[in-house]
């Protein structure tokens, strides 16, 4: 193990910058067995609240989800606001939405691992458990947006006595495929950075706490060996979920980009949803980690505006990029000179819901922009849980303007059409975030959410070094 | 999916003559009748869940007051290069060799609707309900073609029961099969003659000559769907 010892910032330290590391986790440290008293008290700490929320989200999850989609499967697809010629509306838009939801977290932590940014450490699993529950909300839709979906297995290759397969040229069987593939390779990614912390848990707790951990654990006992192995694991599985991460949402593209409709018909949009996931993803790791610090006992020491800031500037730079996206598919749209392409792009932005497309624009570029700049701002926690909402709300918008009120422009006017959503869409779209919300809380009292042995690792490696007459923060590289 | 063939001749293809169309819907009700597509109702019908696999587009052309009515009859187009197949998961959405058309395996099909967001000429119909068929009512229905049931797409066939239905003749009387004795039943109801079937690969046949006619043109033909269905239309205000 080569042991390189990097400096932080300037040899000047400016007042501001360094006025104090021990505002920073990395050089906050404390001991180990502090550290693990913190995490475990977070983790079976539950009040009052907890508990009601946690009966509210589990009733919203059993009548808004699965009520109403029961009762959708036994009438018919009626119910839905669809109609001709918008056959895809909000359940396609949620789907997109969380898929786009699920691509941070691992962004967030197989990204910052690779290029070994320290900040990410105390958040990894938050953002990793993000990725598998939001994929387990979006998984549902194509499912529940299906006309029969008691036959949904014929799109699975499974063997039957007619030899037939499903039609593996469809974009369909594509996103089974990449979907599948990614909530396995994530809950794996989820799975093995856990193990030290749930050992961890093992030895602290009793009863049926402890016969759970125990087997969860792998037998894991912390000899050299173990570690070696694990951690070369999970840089096998960081840098292999990476190309992962960005199929999947480039497949979810091609869903609309590989179709005949004018709007979707468009090469840009593997990239550009690529980018929109990764906005709306990194807003929901923030949103995420101030509920997190807000709720959960000891979170504000593991929580701080440093990494609020950080990630700030990550979404200003995506919310940048995404305007680049966002352009290029108007700019292409215009060169490309087809007058449907155009009628669209026009509509969307003069049309009956221009507001849609209005609130997008003032979520996803105005807010970030103006606010992010400023250090205070992306440095105060409440606030950046507004300003990421609102990402979001203008990402949703976003997938709104191009599923239903693409389809409902299409190239003959004759055939032209508005969708409205109606409630039992509402209430499924709204029962997959109390499934999330619901499964993300009773995870957070399940399994420690901050990765212990990660934090302490970066700790031992932050120093304060003495150069000259400053001290100057620097960080041992491990491996 | 591109067109296969298997050494079979037959290519079905339709002819509107939007010339000769009044706009008298008679085409509309004989498909219903014919392939039991279900009536949904006013509700629906207004909401714009009306199922129909021929529908007339109303239109108006010329400037005020000099107005008159256009009909434009559209149906499934039968394309050669059908946007609706290579989208379907389970293969509901086919191409027959042998009729060179597209079906719908109703069986199959298990409702992702994805066929009908890509199809250009909104030709497909989805089953938001099972169709409501009270007692005398279901007598008028055609035993050669199934019911839907909701949840699954479906669409016109050219009346491929037909289809089979001459063969089957023509083959029981040791005959090829003749130009003109395959009418779909928009076809048949037509009274103004607007609508002309027939096999496009036989040259002589009056589909294949009327396919030539120099008002001929494919709906959106630019997008490559070979559609099998040919327009005429002249320039003038009553036709050309």
């Amino acid at each position: 193990m080569a042991a390189e010892t990097k400096l932080f910032g300037k040899l000047k330290t400016t007042e501001q910058e360094h006025k104090d590391p021990k505002e920073q986790l990395m050089f906050d440290p404390r001991p180990r067995e502090e550290l693990n008293r913190m995490v475990m008290e977070m983790m079976t700490t539950t009040t009052r609240k907890f508990w009601l929320w946690a009966i509210g989200l589990g009733a919203g999850v059993v009548v808004l989800l699965f009520g109403a989609w029961g009762y959708m499967i036994s009438t018919g697809m009626w119910v839905t606001g669809l109609r001709r010629p918008i056959y895809w509306g909000v359940f396609i838009v949620t789907f997109v939405f969380w898929i786009g939801i699920s691509h941070a977290g691992t962004f967030v932590s197989a990204i910052l691992r690779v290029f070994k940014s320290e900040f990410r450490r105390p958040f990894t699993r938050a953002a990793e458990l993000m990725t598998t529950f939001g994929l387990a909300a979006g998984a549902l839709y194509p499912l529940i947006h299906l006309g029969r979906v008691w036959v949904f297995y014929f799109m699975v290759p499974y063997p039957n006595a007619r030899w037939l397969w499903p039609n593996f040229r469809s974009p369909l069987v594509w996103d089974l495929l990449a979907i599948t593939t990614y909530l396995l390779s994530s809950t794996i990614y989820l799975y093995l950075p856990l193990v030290p912390d749930l050992a961890m848990a093992r030895d602290r707790t009793t009863g049926i706490r402890h016969s759970a951990y125990k087997i969860l654990a792998l037998g894991w006992r912390g000899t050299e060996a173990e570690w070696f192995r694990l951690k070369k694991a999970i840089q096998i599985f960081a840098f292999a979920i990476i190309p992962v991460m960005f199929s999947v949402h480039t497949i979810v593209s091609w869903d609309f980009a590989v179709s005949q409709v004018a709007g979707w018909h468009s090469t840009i949009f593997g990239p550009y949803f690529i980018i929109g996931a990764i906005l709306s993803g990194v807003s929901a790791v923030v949103t995420i980690l101030y509920v997190l610090r807000s709720t959960l006992k000891h979170m504000d020491y593991f929580l701080r505006p440093e990494h609020f800031d950080a990630l700030g500037k990550l979404i200003l730079v995506f919310s940048m990029a995404w305007a680049y996206f966002f352009f290029n598919d108007y700019l292409l749209g215009w060169y490309g000179g087809e007058a449907a392409v155009r009628q669209i792009l026009t509509a969307h932005a003069t049309g009956p819901a221009a507001w849609v497309w209005y609130t997008m624009l003032i979520c996803n570029i105005v807010i970030p922009w103006l606010t992010l700049w400023n250090r205070k701002i992306r440095r105060t926690p409440w606030l950046m849980f507004i300003i990421t909402l609102l990402i979001n709300v203008g990402m949703y918008l976003e997938r709104y303007t191009i599923i239903p009120l693409t389809l409902g422009h299409q190239r003959t006017p004759f055939d032209w059409g508005i969708y409205t959503p109606r409630p039992i869409e509402i209430s499924i779209v709204l029962g997959t975030f109390c499934l999330f919300t619901f499964l993300y809380l009773v995870m957070s009292r399940l399994i420690p959410l901050v990765p212990v042995w990660e934090v302490q690792e970066g700790q031992v490696a932050h120093t304060l070094r003495k150069v000259g007459k400053a001290e100057v923060p620097s960080v041992t590289e491990l491996d | 999916m591109a067109e296969v063939s298997k050494g079979i001749a037959e290519k079905w293809g339709l002819v509107v003559d939007q010339d000769r169309c009044t706009g008298c819907n008679a085409c509309v009700v004989a498909c219903s009748m014919e392939n039991n597509v279900p009536f949904t109702g006013e509700d629906n019908v207004a909401f714009g869940r009306g199922t129909y696999w021929i529908y007339n587009k109303r239109m108006w052309e010329g400037a005020y007051p000099e107005v008159a009515p256009a009909f434009q009859p559209v149906m499934c187009q039968q394309c050669g290069s059908a946007p609706c197949e290579p989208v379907c998961p389970t293969f509901a959405a086919v191409h027959s060799e042998e009729e060179q058309i597209n079906l719908q395996i109703y069986n199959r099909c298990i409702g992702t609707r994805y066929c009908a967001n890509n199809c250009p000429y909104h030709a497909r119909q989805f089953n938001f309900q099972d169709p409501d068929i009270p007692e005398p009512m279901n007598s008028y229905l055609n035993p050669d073609v199934t019911i839907r049931r909701r949840g699954v797409m479906e669409k016109c066939t050219f009346c491929v029961q037909r289809i089979v239905a001459g063969r089957q003749t023509a083959s029981a009387e040791d005959r090829p099969l003749r130009d003109g004795e395959v009418t779909p039943a928009c076809v048949a109801a037509c009274p103004s003659g607007a609508l002309v079937f027939g096999d496009l690969s036989d040259p002589s046949s009056r589909v294949s000559q009327m396919a030539q006619n120099e008002r001929q043109y494919k709906l959106m033909d630019e997008l490559g769907t070979r559609p099998k269905v040919t327009y005429l239309k002249g320039g003038g205000r009553n036709g050309g």
